[in-house]
């Protein structure tokens, strides 16, 4: 199990990288969403893979009577899910006013704060 | 599985009141920054809240601090859990005097703010998003837990993502959306690395990480510290990885970029340092070579950027860049003379470069320009602007006295140890060094010759027909201008009287290179080795 979802792991980071290189910001954007997806997966993997129960302690006792699922790889997972979403979100909305305001979803026509006819060197002293 | 043979996982005591001081400063950040939410259209007043709230903060810091340097490490460990499971807040003299230095820059760039913050940036929520990257910067000096650390990089990161199109210029969607991928890339990697290194060592809490990173795999431990030096690295705009930088910081109103300059890149070689040097010591030395390489490019093709580059913001831009080079000098030197220098050249780096970028924007708001060719014949206008500028620019090119000499003395004397002791790459570093020393030189001297000393601008009659300027307002010459000589006042005072700085330098590289201390105050020093 654990073989295979490690393949999964570099399939999706493979994805996103892939997507990551185009030029067409939509496509970044997903690139990122399965990018981070993949690094999820790789969390929840590092943590051991086990079928056990919730880490749920009984009435009475003080510790959990048996073998438990490891919840911190899920609260890692959580609290990375949601903050890549917030960042998703603002970049998704950043792309689209990028598109309104300089009319290209093109990485490659974007040159506002990098012209392309870079002025000289100033030669004076 | 016997299982009171467990060691106790709760904390029984109290916290003692006096160790809340470690989270005060983030408490504060974040409430300042909800009630300035709820302020913000309001004119002037949130200027002075966020003001106190940083003065508040400032005087947490100081009082860390001077507890730090006399008792050595603090930490205080959240929610009733004993560290390694609880996550820990731990300030060293490193996290702490960051920390107070970057809450100091933030109050200097709230008043200078306040001096060009008129009716039409009302409602913009500035102030509130100043705070929230302040409790970003804040709670990465301070935490001692690396997915907490991440945490605090991300609510920097989407503070920074809010302050940078402020404004919402297309000039600025441009800069945002090469700061926001790569950036938002950056901190994915870490979080890889993080995952990684969960795996590996069952554990995120740093103390526990330098036990156990003793007798982990050195193989797997080698690979994960490389992927923190990649993610880092991004975050600090170490040379192959620094294209977003100059991409970027030229595009927000030059305060926010002043903000930027002081804060982002310091903290993101802050935890490569951390990360390095006190968590992962042998995969550090694995990895010296690469980060030589690195550190020496970074240092030599930053200050060449700045030469070739007209545009006045993105010129600083590469001086920044030219400072990161300097503390990855000394993480490539390790020892504890190397470390001194990188905390050193840090604690310089976070003011002089703010600095720079607050004298900038002065200038861009007197001449109306940004090109540095259609400016000239400002020195007859403003003095003080020149002295100024003049200042910060033999600071960042370590002039002695000034306050950059010092740090680049110090690793100076840890390279030049190392390379007579037949470490020939050290010497290349030496080397390197000065070259970078003399190349900032030169880059930041022309900058002050083509804006201030020559009669005009470029290609007009013998450049001899002096610019027209824009004559600044009472506030802005109050407020603008004072912040700018307060802070420049702060670095000339630093760098004469610097002992303190040493003192500090010393005892935290020590704390460093040797975590024991650090490992005690956590209460994991029987798990140590």
């Amino acid at each position: 199990m654990d073989h295979a979802l490690a393949v999964l792991v570099g399939l999706f980071i493979a994805l996103g990288v892939y997507l990551l290189l185009s030029r067409s910001i939509i496509r970044m954007l997903l690139g990122v969403t399965i990018f981070g997806n993949g690094v999820n997966l790789l969390i929840f993997t590092a943590g051991r893979l086990t079928r056990e129960v919730a880490p749920i302690v009984p009435e009475g006792l003080d510790h959990p009577a048996g073998p438990i699922a490891n919840p911190l790889p899920q609260a890692l997972i959580l609290t990375a899910i949601v903050i890549g979403f917030a960042m998703f979100s603002f970049l998704l909305v950043l792309a689209y006013r990028a598109y309104q305001g300089l009319d290209a979803d093109n990485t490659d026509t974007m040159r506002v704060a990098e012209p392309e006819d870079a002025p000289r060197p100033p030669l004076s002293y | 599985m016997d299982h009171s043979l467990l060691p106790p996982a709760m904390i029984a005591t109290q916290t003692a009141l006096a160790d809340w001081v470690i989270v005060l400063p983030l408490v504060l950040a974040l409430l300042g920054a909800a009630l300035l939410l709820m302020l913000r259209h309001v004119l002037h007043l949130p200027a002075l809240v966020a003001g106190l709230v940083v003065i508040g903060i400032i005087a947490c810091e100081a009082s860390l601090l001077l507890r730090v340097m006399a008792e050595g490490p603090l930490s205080m460990t959240m929610g009733k859990w004993l560290p390694p499971f609880g996550i820990s807040f731990t300030a060293d003299i490193l996290g702490a005097a960051f920390a107070l230095a970057a809450a100091v820059v933030t109050l200097i760039v709230i008043i200078y703010a306040e001096g060009e913050r008129g009716e039409e940036q009302r409602g913009d929520g500035f102030h509130a998003l100043v705070l929230l990257l302040l409790a970003g910067v804040t709670g990465a000096f301070l935490t001692g837990d690396l997915f907490n650390l991440y945490v605090w990089f991300e609510v920097m990161l989407i503070a920074s993502f809010g302050l940078i199109v402020t404004g919402g210029r297309p000039l600025q969607l441009d800069g945002a959306v090469k700061y926001g991928f790569l950036n938002f890339l950056a901190t994915t990697l870490f979080l890889l690395s993080l995952g990684l290194t969960y795996g590996l060592l069952g554990t995120l809490n740093m103390a526990d990480i330098i036990g156990k990173a003793t007798t982990a795999n050195p193989a797997a431990l080698t690979g994960i510290a490389a992927l923190l030096l990649l993610a880092f690295g991004m975050k600090a705009a170490a040379f192959p990885l620094n294209a977003w930088l100059p991409a970027s910081y030229h595009t927000p109103p030059a305060v926010i970029s002043a903000l930027f300059a002081g804060l982002l890149t310091k903290v993101g070689i802050y935890a490569l340092l951390r990360a390095l040097v006190q968590l992962m010591p042998a995969s550090r030395d694995i990895l010296e070579p690469a980060l030589l390489l690195v550190a020496i490019a970074t240092l030599l093709i930053a200050p060449l950027g700045a030469i070739a580059e007209t545009n006045l913001r993105r010129a600083i831009g590469f001086l920044v860049i030219g400072g990161i080079g300097g503390v990855l000098a000394g993480i490539a030197l390790a020892q504890q003379g190397g470390v001194e220098g990188a905390a050193f050249y840090v604690f310089h780096a976070i003011l002089t470069m703010t600095a720079l970028y607050l004298v900038a924007g002065l200038i861009e708001r007197r001449t109306g320009q940004r090109d540095t060719r259609h400016m000239g014949g400002f020195y007859a206008a403003s003095t003080p602007l020149s002295m100024l500028f003049l200042v910060l620019v033999l600071a960042t090119a370590g002039v002695p006295p000034f306050l950059g000499f010092w740090p680049k003395l110090l690793l100076l004397d840890a390279g030049l140890q190392q390379a007579l002791a037949g470490d020939w790459a050290d010497g290349v570093l030496v080397l390197a060094l000065l070259a970078n020393a003399v190349l900032t030189l030169i880059a930041g001297s022309r900058l002050w010759a083509h804006v201030f000393w020559r009669q005009g601008a470029e290609g007009t009659a013998n450049e001899h027909e002096a610019i027209s300027l824009r004559s600044p307002g009472p506030r802005e010459q109050w407020l603008g201008l004072g912040a700018s000589i307060v802070l420049t006042a702060l670095i000339l005072v630093a760098g004469l009287w610097p002992n303190l700085l040493f003192e500090g330098a010393r005892t935290g590289a020590a704390d460093l290179v040797d975590p024991t201390r650090y490992i005690a105050a956590v209460g994991l020093a029987e798990a140590a080795p």
